[in-house]
């Protein structure tokens, strides 16, 4: 069907959901909204989402001072209770400081993840309201709840350099590969927090049992122990844990200061982009639905 | 004006839209739940066709009122204008810059402060944070809440919620606005600041389109008037005949309805 009087736009002219002067909606081809315009609509909104993450802190009083001492003090009260645990555990000749600095790193490591999950799962049930009266992409939700989570995580590279130099660990060349790393353990932040904030709408008792799923996931990543040792009987749960290579590349290049093996790198990649691609593609068939789903 | 083409004078051009939707009606939906309806076989979604193949058109400068039971589809409607649902068929083009005032306010964290919530509220509609910090005095001084920008929106009253509400909608200069519901908000005082504030857009060359059970606000303001009934578009028409073609079939609806009972 057509109508002589509305000019219609050539076939492959770009069609803006939600830009500047002249917005179509159509239905989405196969669920999915125009991915092009969705990504430059998320883009111009980033301040939101910065502004969002900002609030969220604020909210949680992290602006004031003993905010802030709580923001360093909490992740170095848990490592420590857990570096007890361990020491406990293990009974024998006792850990040395080399292995308290792996298992801060891997615990703050861990806890940019934990963060971006707790604080996301909730992130769309919470926009209620925002939801239900503007149009926006509303993966900028979830994803300020990774800005958020990573807002959390930089005091906590302050708390763990003076560890560091105090083990004697090595920094050099090798030490660069915690960006690549780091930049795959946003990603899979970011593809989790997509993946449990549009499950959260089905099923809103999430949010409760997600304590306890992250709990195991970390006794089963490599935080508490080093990687290589795990018995062979068990090697198989690093592979299927999301985490398992990536966390396996940040203590070697921080804890053992040598490259990581391209085999951990491989597996951390494939987790890393994987998740985000496919929970990314999730929450967008998704989230057409949110506005009646609240 | 005249030079332009058809497409650029229509603001908002709604072709055989059909809005289908599944909702659950559970009161919550959890995983628990899920799990043990699985052992009955129950299903609980249901499939909604609030909107069913509405064709119309707005041109720019047009105030169109629109009418309809509730539940009849208007608020989907106006969402799927606004692009907050998108159509299940149908295409929907708008020219021109939207601001939405929907039933619901402003105001979607209670525990933030106003100024945070209109902040946030403008940077997710899009806006740049200059164009916002340009607006933010005007948008406090009509809603007249000076003093209460830095509380939590937890402390205000409805009155207030509505009023700053409003006041964002109307101070966004919006090429396009849509209000849902959302005029009688607020006290006498405010009220009749806010319908001066309603005819001066209207009078303005900005589009409105405008959902309210209040039909004399709709004749009063509305250039056009549609009439939304089970979500089809039942009359398209001048305000006037409109108004008085759906206030006959209330009259003989109520009745109907008053029959059933006895």
């Amino acid at each position: 069907m057509s109508t002589p009087t509305v000019s219609r736009p050539h076939p492959h002219r770009r069609e803006d959901e939600f830009t500047g002067e002249r917005h179509v909606y159509v239905p989405h081809s196969v669920g999915l909204p125009p991915l092009g315009s969705y990504m430059r609509e998320l883009w111009r909104r980033r301040e939101f989402a910065v502004e969002l993450a900002r609030t969220k802190l604020r909210e949680q009083n992290f602006d004031t001072a003993f905010g802030q001492i709580w923001l360093v003090l909490n992740p170095m009260l848990l490592a420590l209770v857990y570096f007890i645990l361990v020491d406990i555990l293990r009974a024998s000749d006792s850990r040395n400081s080399e292995f308290f600095a792996h298992l801060v790193a891997g615990l703050f490591a861990f806890m940019l993840i934990h963060n971006a999950l707790t604080v996301g799962v909730r992130s769309v049930t919470k926009g209620g309201r925002l939801i239900l009266n503007s149009a926006f992409p509303r993966a900028l939700l979830p994803l300020s709840a990774v800005i958020t989570s990573f807002m959390r995580f930089l005091p906590t590279i302050v708390i763990y350099i003076p560890i560091h130099l105090a083990s004697g660990l090595p920094v050099n060349a090798n030490t660069l590969w915690v960006l690549p790393i780091l930049a795959l353990l946003l990603f899979l932040a970011a593809g989790l927090s997509m993946l449990v904030a549009a499950a959260q709408v089905y099923f809103r008792d999430l949010s409760n049992f997600l304590p306890y799923v992250l709990r195991i996931w970390l006794y089963v990543s490599p935080v508490l122990y080093y990687a290589d040792e795990v018995p062979q009987r068990y090697k198989w749960l690093l592979d299927v844990n999301p985490l398992g290579g990536l966390l396996t590349a940040w203590s070697d290049v921080l804890n053992g200061g040598h490259a990581p093996q391209a085999a951990s790198m491989l597996l951390g990649l494939a987790w890393g982009i994987g998740v985000f691609v496919v929970a990314g593609l999730f929450f967008l068939s998704r989230e057409r639905e949110f506005a009646v789903r609240l | 004006m005249s030079s332009l083409s058809v497409s650029e004078r229509t603001a908002i051009s709604v072709e055989d839209v059909s809005v289908t939707y599944r909702t659950s009606f559970e009161r919550a939906p959890t995983l628990r739940s899920t799990v043990l309806r699985l052992g009955r076989r129950e299903r609980v979604v249901r499939e909604i066709e609030a909107v069913r193949n509405v064709t119309f058109d707005v041109p720019h400068g047009t105030v169109l009122g629109i009418v309809g039971a509730n539940g009849a589809g208007k608020s989907t409607v106006v969402r799927t204008v606004a692009g907050i649902l998108p159509p299940s068929s149908g295409r929907v083009e708008v020219h021109g810059r939207v601001s939405t005032l929907l039933a619901l306010g402003v105001g979607f964290n209670r525990k933030l402060s106003g100024r945070d919530n209109v902040v946030l509220g403008g940077l997710a509609a899009g806006l740049k944070r200059d164009q916002l910090a340009e607006k933010y005095d005007d948008i406090v001084a009509f809603a007249e809440l000076e003093d209460f920008m830095d509380m939590p929106m937890r402390t205000y009253s409805s009155g207030m919620y509505g009023r700053l509400a409003f006041s964002v909608a109307v101070n966004m200069e919006p090429d396009i606005l849509l209000i849902d519901e959302a005029l009688s908000v607020g006290d006498a005082r405010f009220r009749r600041k806010s319908a001066r504030k309603m005819r001066e857009l209207c009078s303005e060359d900005r589009t409105v389109v405008l959902v309210s059970h209040a039909l004399g606000t709709i004749q009063e303001l509305a250039d056009q008037a549609i009439w939304m009934d089970k979500g089809r578009l039942r009359m398209w028409d001048e305000p006037d005949a409109v108004v008085n073609a759906y206030t006959e079939f209330l009259e003989v609806g109520q009745d109907a309805v008053a029959l059933e009972d006895m």
